[in-house]
């Protein structure tokens, strides 16, 4: 169960490797997180991931899950939430799979870009169904999903991976509202230029932020039941003014 | 232990059984009667009620999961409107509907229920995820008053706002109310509440001769007092079953006015010195702090001591309806205020003005029952006052000799500024036998924080660790936010508690949020 603080006891985590989600799941166990699986595909990160978290007092399992493999996501899911048992529900989902691509070399192979649409894209719907119908069952729990400002709007330099989230956002927020009063909660996190792995060798983008910046903010959106997110909070202001800029300006932007 | 159980009580179906010591009341011819009892089994007369919450607890006979039981749910929380969780709200007319509602619950996949009172619990309790609240407020009869001894025998639905309506007039007083008069019996008996008088009357348990419970199997027991099982319910959250009926113990009073004493103390120190001296002279104690206060007046109070006033303490008018009641309420606290209304600032000015306006000493004056016990029911719906975040009360008992803690806790609070309003200390009295009773002997500070204060769950940790060091515990009908492994150090018989639910409830019909999160 969540305390007063929308704290979870426990914590599943779909894209065990992701930055963002293992800075969230530090944070979380310090406070009362106590189960965690990690679930992504099985590889020497995955598993080293699980070794840390466990070093910090919490209990972690990891979970063979693959995005792009939508058949199995009900039974892959459907496992850890059953073994949770009476007591041992998931109180928490952080939806934190997702992958960058590389708009250049996509947009000539739209094999590359349909994998990643179909990571974003399907294999969310397909996981964030699943795990809607599991938390609806058990009457609370809050499903986190990682969105981004590149949704927000289109731009000539990464519109495969921005349409993707573009996607994943919408769901995701149409989803919060088919929930709401079942007891579970949907947030939507969009961060803006997150220094990590996933963007090491890229130019940072102005207000750039940190997972850990990213893991705060989505512990404060738990404790208000907030349903959108915006790291740094500032973006919704710059967000919502450059949605307004017209088409032949900002295809000039240098964006 | 878990061989006991069922000592002292007998299962029997359906059939919550006549109470012997109330029977010779209706004999005694002062008794007065609140309505026939209903025959359980039977169909109830209380037909209006029925239509609707027979609907509902139809609803729960259906299949555990689906759509259409999720479009029934509605989303629960505690008096702090803190964590909302949904499940269906049950809501049983009758004792054969609840016999019937506590099976339902028991099915596979159906995730338990939870009986609920008037929802007064600040956290989790009345709370249960995916499963079944059980509102219990329609079975709220008063079967049986024995005006000539005292004792009441009620549905555990019934307020003690209704029962101070009846009884007052008949010059009887509930034997323990806490800080709002909207509590039912059986949320007063599964908390074991306190109220003012602890020192010298106990908590609530205390003062129930029996209770009639119904148990997972859906057998409707009778559990007398001092047996395994009345000691798991008094203060059991409702784990053990739902109670239906319980016979209570009545205070005698002459008027519904309140004869009260009142001090201002300068610190802490002041304030424990002075309830060490002389709380045993007053039946009711209990100490408003100002949690703001730094420096030389940290811990300064409004200490505020009284009795039921005799009848020869009034002024001629008013002895002429010694015993009238009629609270009044303010309109209800608006649904949208926005976050943040009570800052730092704010309530430091509050409790400042608060301080302030208590006189120094004033002895003797005549206070209304209601001023003096329940000052906040006259505002209905004040816990919307906290913004949308809700908010958290803290509350823990430290045992005499630890008053070094207490002050550490106080000063600590006071250091973080945390901006609380409604702080109250009072001396406990000698504990009662419930194994999860949270009164024990000893010191108990109760504040309330906003609960968007930043850092408030590791500073409430921190506040954890000095109480279970000084062997003290936090009280669970106001917890939203404990860490589980502190549980078992502040509750030494939780593993009892835990052996007879296994036995008596192995399948976990009754569960709560706060079970869950407790694994109690």
């Amino acid at each position: 169960m969540k305390d007063a603080f929308g704290i979870p006891q426990s914590l599943l985590v779909l894209g065990g490797t992701s930055e963002i989600a293992l800075a969230t799941a530090r944070r979380l166990i310090a406070r009362r997180t106590r189960t965690v699986w990690l679930a992504g595909r099985p590889s020497p990160a995955l598993e080293a991931a699980a070794q840390e978290l466990r070093g910090r007092g919490a209990d972690v399992t990891t979970v063979a899950f693959d995005a792009l493999d939508c058949t199995r996501h009900e039974e892959v899911l459907g496992k850890v939430f059953a073994a949770g048992g009476p007591g041992g529900d998931v109180d928490m989902v952080l939806l934190a799979f997702g992958v960058l691509g590389d708009q250049a070399h996509d947009e000539s192979d739209p094999l590359a870009a349909v994998r990643v649409a179909q990571t974003n894209y399907t294999g969310a719907v397909s996981a964030g169904l699943v795990c809607a119908k599991a938390l609806q069952a058990q009457g609370h729990g809050s499903l986190v999903v990682l969105s981004s400002v590149a949704g927000e709007r289109a731009r000539r330099s990464n519109f495969i991976y921005g349409s993707s989230k573009a996607g994943l956002d919408a769901f995701a927020q149409g989803l919060g509202d088919a929930l709401h009063g079942t007891g579970v909660h949907v947030m939507v996190v969009r961060p803006g230029f997150v220094h990590s792995r996933m963007t090491a060798n890229r130019e940072p983008a102005p207000l750039a932020t940190t997972p850990a910046a990213v893991a705060a903010a989505i512990e404060a959106g738990l404790l208000r039941r907030t349903e959108t997110v915006w790291v740094p909070g500032t973006l919704r202001v710059l967000m919502s003014a450059l949605r307004h800029v017209p088409r032949p300006v900002f295809r000039r932007l240098p964006l | 232990m878990s061989s006991d159980t069922a000592a002292g009580t007998r299962p029997h179906p359906h059939r919550p059984a006549p109470a012997p010591a109330a029977a010779p009341a209706s004999a005694s011819g002062g008794a007065m009667s609140g309505g026939a009892r209903p025959s359980a089994a039977g169909p109830a007369g209380t037909g209006g009620l029925m239509a609707r919450s027979g609907s509902t607890a139809g609803a729960a006979a259906g299949p555990p999961h689906g759509a259409a039981e999720g479009a029934q749910r509605v989303a629960v929380t505690g008096w702090g409107r803190t964590a909302p969780t949904a499940a269906r709200l049950v809501r049983p007319g009758s004792y054969a509907e609840a016999v019937a509602a506590v099976r339902a619950c028991g099915r596979a996949g159906a995730r338990g229920g939870i009986p609920r009172g008037l929802g007064r619990a600040y956290g989790d309790a009345a709370q249960n995820a995916g499963g079944a609240v059980l509102d219990m407020t329609a079975l709220d009869r008063i079967h049986v008053i024995d005006s000539a001894n005292g004792l009441l025998l009620c549905d555990a639905g019934v307020s003690l706002h209704r029962l101070m309506e009846v009884l007052l007039p008949l010059g009887w007083f509930v034997p323990v109310t806490p800080g709002t008069r909207h509590v039912t019996v059986g949320g007063a008996i599964g908390a074991d509440i306190h109220g003012k008088n602890h020192h010298g009357a106990g908590s609530f348990s205390r003062h129930v001769v029996r209770l009639e419970l119904l148990t997972a199997d859906g057998e409707v027991r009778t559990v007398e007092r001092g047996t395994p099982l009345f000691d798991a319910t008094t203060g059991g959250m409702g784990l053990t079953g739902a109670i239906l009926t319980a016979t209570v113990r009545l205070l005698p009073v002459q008027t519904s006015l309140m004869c009260v004493d009142t001090e201002r103390t300068a610190d802490l120190d002041d304030l424990l010195a002075r309830l060490t001296a002389t709380d045993h002279r007053y039946r009711y104690s209990v100490a408003w702090i100002d949690l703001l206060a730094r420096g030389a007046s940290l811990g300064r109070a409004v200490l505020t001591r009284g009795d039921h006033a005799p009848l020869d303490a009034l002024p001629a008018r008013a002895r002429r309806a010694p015993l009238s009641f009629r609270p009044g309420r303010l309109p209800s606290t608006p649904g949208l205020l926005p976050e943040g209304l009570l800052s730092r600032r704010s309530v430091g000015l509050f409790n400042t003005f608060w301080y302030r306006r208590a006189p120094r000493a004033m002895t003797g004056e005549l206070q209304k029952l209601s001023a003096f016990f329940h000052p906040l029911d006259g505002l209905p719906h004040w816990n919307r006052i906290y913004g949308r975040s809700g908010f958290v009360q803290y509350q823990f008992v430290v045992g005499h000799g630890q008053e070094e803690t207490l002050r550490r806790v106080v000063r600590r609070v006071s250091e973080r500024r945390c901006p609380s309003f409604l702080a109250v200390l009072k001396r406990f009295g000698d504990a009662d036998p419930g194994w999860l009773s949270f009164p024990a002997p000893g010191w108990t500070l109760a504040l309330d924080v906003p609960a968007g204060l930043p850092g408030l769950g590791a500073f409430l940790d921190e506040l954890d660790e000095e109480v279970v060091g000084a062997g003290g515990r936090v009280y669970l009908a106001k917890d939203a936010r404990l860490r589980p492994e502190l549980l078992a150090a502040m509750y030494p018989r939780l593993d009892d508690f835990r052996a007879l639910r296994a036995e008596l409830d192995p399948r976990g019909v009754f569960t709560s949020d706060l079970s869950r999160r407790l694994a109690l």
